[in-house]
C-alpha cells in the first residue's frame, strides 16, 4: 500500500456510487492487547461481504490520517484513522490505517465483486 | 517413543512460537509430525514492518510463510480451512468431527493443542477445545495423549506445574527459523529477533530463556 492521495482516492469512491457493492470494514487492536496489558481492552469489529448501495462518498483528513463516509439511503458507513490505500487486481479498493510498527487498526474496502476468504 | 505426532493450533506461527523446538525433537528421532493448522491468520493486523503485505494478499503471504516453516521443521501440512478469528463461533462439535475423521485417518500416538481456557487468543481456546472433544470422542484404547499448551497470565496459579517440560535449547536455531518464516509477523517479537545471530550474548541468552523451554500440560480424561 502506498501514502492515501486524496484526489484519486476519491475518484475512485465516485465510480462506485449507486452501484451495488460489496464491503469490508474492521477496526482492531489486536487479540493480545489485555494479555500484553492488564489495563488495556481487546476491541475490533469487522463486517465482511456485505452488500450496500452508496449515493455519496467524501474523503476528508489533512496530514497523513483521513476520514471516509459513505451515505446510503438510510444510514452511513464511515472510517476514521486511514493512512495507506491501494487498487487490489485491478478494481476493488483498498484502504486502512496503519500505526508506527506497520500494524493493521482499521480499513475500509469497496468491490464490486466479493471478497476472498 | 511415539509412532505419529499431530499438532493442532489455529494460526499460522503458532507451531513456530509454541512448539518448533518439540517438533524438531521428533523429527530428528524420525518420528512423523503432522501439522493441522486451523486458519490462514488472514484477520492478523501485522503486515510486515514496513508493512507489504495487505488485507487482501495476507493468506496467500502467511500461506507461503506457514509452508516454508513446516519445510524447515520437516513436517506434513495439512491446512483445515477455517477463518482467523471465527473458530469459537463454529459449532463445536462439527469441528471436533472434523478433526476425529482426520485423527483416526493419521492414527497418531501425540496430539500437541492449546489448552482451553488457558490460551489467550480465542481461536486457540477454541481449536483446542475441539481437539480435545475430538480425542474424547475417539475409542478409548484408540486414544492419542493430548499435551496442551496454557500461557494465560497466571496459568500455573491455576493449574500447578506443567507435566512435560522439553529442554529444547538443543533445537534453538531451528526454531529460531522457523520462526522468521513468518516475516509478515515481523511488526510483533520477530522483528527483534530477526538479526538474533548478531545479538549481543545477553540478549540471546533472554531469547534462549523465553524460547528454550516447550511445556505443556498432558489432558486428563474422565
Ligand atoms: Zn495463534
Amino acid at each position: 500500500m502506498k501514502p492515501i492521495q486524496i484526489e484519486l482516492v476519491q475518484q475512485w469512491l465516485d465510480k462506485f456510487t449507486n452501484q451495488t457493492v460489496y464491503i469490508h470494514v474492521e477496526t482492531t487492536n489486536g487479540a493480545y492487547a489485555s494479555h500484553l496489558d492488564e489495563k488495556a481492552y481487546n476491541v475490533g469489529a469487522y463486517v465482511r461481504n456485505v452488500q450496500i448501495t452508496y449515493n455519496q462518498a467524501k474523503i476528508v483528513g489533512e496530514g497523513n490520517a483521513y476520514r471516509i463516509g459513505l451515505k446510503t439511503s438510510n444510514g452511513w458507513i464511515y472510517a476514521e484513522g486511514l493512512t495507506d490505500w491501494t487498487i487490489h487486481e485491478g478494481s476493488k479498493i483498498l484502504l486502512a490505517g496503519h500505526d508506527r510498527e506497520g500494524r493493521l487498526m482499521v480499513a475500509l474496502q469497496i468491490s464490486e465483486t466479493p471478497f476472498d476468504y | 517413543m511415539e509412532k505419529h505426532v499431530v499438532v493442532i493450533l489455529p494460526h499460522p506461527d503458532d507451531e513456530s512460537f509454541g512448539a518448533a523446538g518439540t517438533i524438531a525433537e521428533f523429527r530428528s528421532q524420525g518420528i512423523p509430525v503432522t501439522y493441522l493448522c486451523g486458519t490462514l491468520g488472514e484477520m492478523g493486523r501485522n503486515m510486515g514492518n514496513p508493512p507489504f503485505a495487505n488485507r487482501e494478499t495476507l493468506p496467500e503471504i502467511r500461506k507461503q510463510e506457514l509452508k516454508n516453516a513446516c519445510d524447515v521443521l520437516d513436517m506434513d501440512l495439512q491446512m483445515l480451512g477455517y477463518r482467523d478469528k471465527t473458530i469459537e463461533f463454529e459449532d463445536r462439535t462439527e469441528v471436533a468431527n472434523h478433526l476425529q475423521r482426520i485423527l483416526e485417518d493419521v492414527k497418531p500416538s501425540l496430539v500437541i493443542t492449546h489448552y482451553p481456557g488457558y490460551a489467550v487468543h480465542p481461536d486457540h481456546n477454541a481449536l483446542g477445545a475441539a481437539a480435545i472433544q475430538a480425542v474424547e470422542q475417539m475409542e478409548e484404547d484408540h486414544r492419542p495423549v493430548v499435551w496442551a499448551q496454557a500461557f494465560a497470565r497466571g496459568f500455573q496459579e491455576k493449574l500447578g506445574n506443567p507435566d512435560v517440560i522439553n529442554d529444547v535449547e538443543a533445537y534453538f536455531e531451528t526454531k529460531m527459523e522457523a520462526i522468521l518464516c513468518h516475516q509478515s509477523q515481523a511488526g510483533g517479537i520477530i522483528g527483534k529477533l530477526k538479526d538474533y545471530k548478531e545479538l549481543g550474548a545477553e540478549v540471546l541468552q533472554e531469547a534462549k530463556t523465553r524460547f528454550g523451554k516447550e511445556v505443556f500440560f498432558i489432558w486428563k480424561f474422565q
